[in-house]
């Protein structure tokens, strides 16, 4: 039978088993929106603005393991994904925008609402495609999702012209792929994983050092079992949290840039590093030749060949999915595996780190943000999905929410994208329909998606707005601070909007809470009695909180600045 | 280190500009680029030449590698090969620079193949060096255009880069 282009792109989603979809309508996808209009099967979520769309898409993959998809228009439309797309980029989120053309026998014509959408993308995709005709709109859908989910996983984008949508064409779903230029490894090399072993059991100053890898190939399970039978220590970056659980006594906390004292020193003086889906990146170990200081030996478990020996010279690669090494890892190690006995003595200078207590603060007469968090975790029992937004918040939230399964940190690493925390929130809803949710956010971040707002009222997304609300930038604050002296340069935020009338005007719930006894009351109101209403929280905290520990940008990891009155 | 790099590509609108990206958007160098169809008219083949430590290089291949339209890449330089590159210039030819540039031309094994009352067009090629040692040759007053074609190489022997 013949159907059109527009109803078989919805028939495509339907075949990849897309339950959702977030998008914003428009000339060149009106087709599209017509076939969806005709359909059951396929939610939509109608955003406020495009770049929601695909970050909500974006959280909906982080929290899910599902492939996200967004629909938009051309031109504006697509202009306005580019953050999102770039965001899912820099982190390897699996994603599919469809976006709409111009008919193709307009393109090149400047015509209303045109732009080369696969040139603007191109550079933060994974991959991206054209379709010129209405017979390869199957399989190149299909070929975007295959390239979406395997190997290293990341956002493709398909650009489809308003005429394709139109024509006429008969529909077969291919069910497999077969591409002569894209065949991603998945079990790493057997002679390599030997090798690795054999370091392991030599190794006299271990630790496993695990990033956003090991959560995208749903490797945590794994990677616990594997730490617990080494016995090392474990580290996670910021992309790692919740790949290992943050409640277990080997774990010595996040490491970087406002990693703790003892992960970050445990790093660095380390003898073996097993690397699991982690990059090295100059957030993390801060300044390469300080770090190449110490002599180490470096193993490195990574999908994509790229990310190795990159920043760090690494003396056993394997490339390979994760969870499929770390199987191996399991298989060779066996039940007998003896951790070498210094490593006893490397666990007493960790401790001895440790009780430096780097995360130590003082609750005075402000709200100190990372209190709100610490109730924040207490309240939802650290149960809870956490999106956030860039800044200190974001960091305050790392540090004190204790991560202890994967895909409940949702935040953007690579890019640093303020403004993705409410959009984020709707995304993990989406996956996860009775999950609490918690965005984290400051004054700054939460402006700027705030049109959501709307969005969860539609839907009835009950996020719980966790608005850490100092009144500057926080972040670019205590950079100009530390290295400007003290030059506040446009990091103050005056007219904020009453956050609470807000809410209200939005037909929410607002909170403004400023004094410390009232914040753990106020946080389980809004997880109780609110359960299922969107709650905008307005903390009032201490204006001129830092985070510590810090490495600053360019330094060594082990030269951290600590909180005065440690 | 010089490298001269070969890319075997899907022949699909856009390759060209997905690897020219590449090396942009990364700051590596693209000394010269050629591209063209080779027999199997659905893929192109591309050679690079380009400089960097052997670090660069071999991120150079890995992500060239990661590109979805790459189906194979190898650095040519890594062993035995030859390269050419092919120069057209365009001389003033007149009174005694007339038999001059025929004489230089000879000397190059360089072809005229065009001939005008005052200009010759001279073919010439050659690896990149020999067409450089050509121009510093020449009166650089008596030349009046260049095009060159960038490097194309090729492994020697049993180095083949096929799908
Ligand atoms: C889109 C975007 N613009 C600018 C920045 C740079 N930046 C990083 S943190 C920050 C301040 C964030 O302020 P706020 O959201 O209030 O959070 P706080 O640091 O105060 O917790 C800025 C401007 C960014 N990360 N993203």
């Amino acid at each position: 039978m013949m159907i059109s282009g527009a109803e078989i792109v919805i028939r495509c989603l339907q075949e990849e088993k897309v339950d959702c979809v977030f998008g914003y309508p428009g000339g060149s996808v009106l087709h599209i929106y017509d076939a969806l209009f005709k359909q059951d099967q396929i939610k939509h979520v109608l955003v406020r603005h495009e770049q929601a769309a695909v970050h909500a898409a974006d959280a909906f993959s982080r929290s899910s393991q599902k492939v996200g998809v967004a629909l938009v228009t051309s031109g504006p439309g697509v202009t306005n994904t580019v953050t999102g797309i770039a965001t899912a980029y820099m982190d390897s989120i699996p994603m599919v925008v469809l976006t709409g053309q111009v008919p193709s026998f307009y393109i090149g014509q400047d015509a209303f609402q045109e732009c080369d959408t696969v040139g603007i993308t191109r550079p933060c995709v994974k991959h991206n495609f054209l379709v010129k005709d209405v017979k390869d709109l199957a399989l190149t859908i299909k070929k975007a999702f295959h390239i979406a989910a395997t190997g290293r996983p990341g956002p493709v984008v398909v650009d489809i012209p308003k005429d394709i949508t139109a024509q006429m064409c008969e529909f077969e779903y291919p069910k497999s792929i077969q591409m002569r230029s894209y065949n991603p490894v998945v079990k790493g090399h057997l002679g390599q994983i030997k090798k690795a072993v054999q370091i392991l059991k030599e190794a006299k100053r271990p630790i496993i050092y695990a990033g956003g890898g090991a959560i995208l190939s749903d490797a945590a399970d794994k990677l616990t079992q594997l730490a617990h039978k080494l016995k090392f220590p474990v580290t996670n970056t910021l992309m790692g949290l919740g790949s290992y659980p943050a409640t277990d006594k080997q774990f010595v906390g996040m490491l970087g840039m406002h990693g703790t004292f003892e992960a970050n020193n445990a790093m660095h003086y380390s003898d073996v590093i097993l690397a699991v889906g982690a990059r090295f990146d100059d957030r993390v170990i801060g300044n390469p030749e300080h770090f190449g200081e110490e002599k180490r030996r470096v193993i490195h478990i990574d999908i994509d060949p790229s990310s190795i020996s990159k920043r760090v010279k690494v003396d056993v690669p394997i490339v390979g999915n994760v969870a499929d090494v770390i199987d191996e890892l399991l298989k060779l190690i066996g039940s007998d595996f003896k951790t070498d006995p210094d490593v006893d003595n490397w666990w007493k200078q960790i401790d001895e780190w440790r009780s430096r207590d780097s995360l130590r603060y003082k609750q005075g007469e402000h709200i100190m943000p990372q209190f709100v968090m610490e109730k924040l975790y207490e309240v939802t029992r650290g149960d809870a999905f956490i999106t956030s937004d860039v800044g200190q918040h974001q960091m305050f939230a790392a540090q004190y929410y204790k991560f202890d399964k994967p895909r409940r940190w949702i935040n953007s690493g690579g890019l640093g994208t303020m403004g993705v925390g409410l959009p984020y929130g709707m995304g993990v809803l989406m996956a996860n329909p009775d999950a609490q949710v918690a965005c984290v956010t400051g004054e700054g971040s939460i402006q700027m998606c705030i049109q959501e707002l709307s969005t969860c009222k539609q839907y009835g997304f009950p996020i719980k707005i966790i608005n850490l609300n100092n009144g500057m930038l926080g972040m670019v604050r205590q950079w100009q601070e530390m290295f400007y002296s003290k030059r506040y340069s446009q990091s103050y935020v005056t007219s904020l909007p009453d956050f609470v009338k807000l809410a209200e005007a939005y037909g929410h719930v607002g909170m403004k809470i400023e004094r410390p006894e009232d914040v753990e009351p106020a946080l389980r109101k809004a997880f109780t009695e609110h359960k299922n209403d969107l709650v905008f929280m307005d903390f009032i905290i201490d204006p001129v909180a830092n985070v510590f520990p810090m490495v600053a940008a360019g330094k060594g990891l082990t030269e951290m600045i600590l909180a005065e009155d440690l | 280190m010089r490298h001269i790099i070969s890319i075997l590509i899907e022949n699909e609108s856009g390759a060209l500009s997905r690897v020219a990206g590449l090396f942009s958007a990364r700051g590596y160098n693209i000394e010269t680029l050629t591209v063209a169809p080779t027999e199997d008219p659905s893929l192109s083949r591309m050679t690079i030449l380009t400089w960097g430590s052997d670090e660069v290089l071999e991120q150079i291949t890995k992500q060239l590698n990661k590109l979805i339209d790459v189906v194979k890449v190898v650095d040519l330089s890594e062993a035995a090969h030859v390269e050419r590159e092919l120069m057209l210039i365009k001389v003033r030819a007149t009174g005694k620079d007339r038999e001059e540039m025929k004489r230089m031309a000879d000397i190059f094994r360089g072809r005229i193949i065009d001939v005008t009352e005052s200009t010759y067009v001279i073919e010439l090629t050659g690896a990149g060096s020999k067409l450089d040692s050509f121009i510093a040759a020449l009166d650089a007053g008596l030349i009046l255009e260049t095009v060159r074609t960038g490097v194309c190489g090729i492994g020697r022997g049993d180095r083949i880069l096929k799908v």
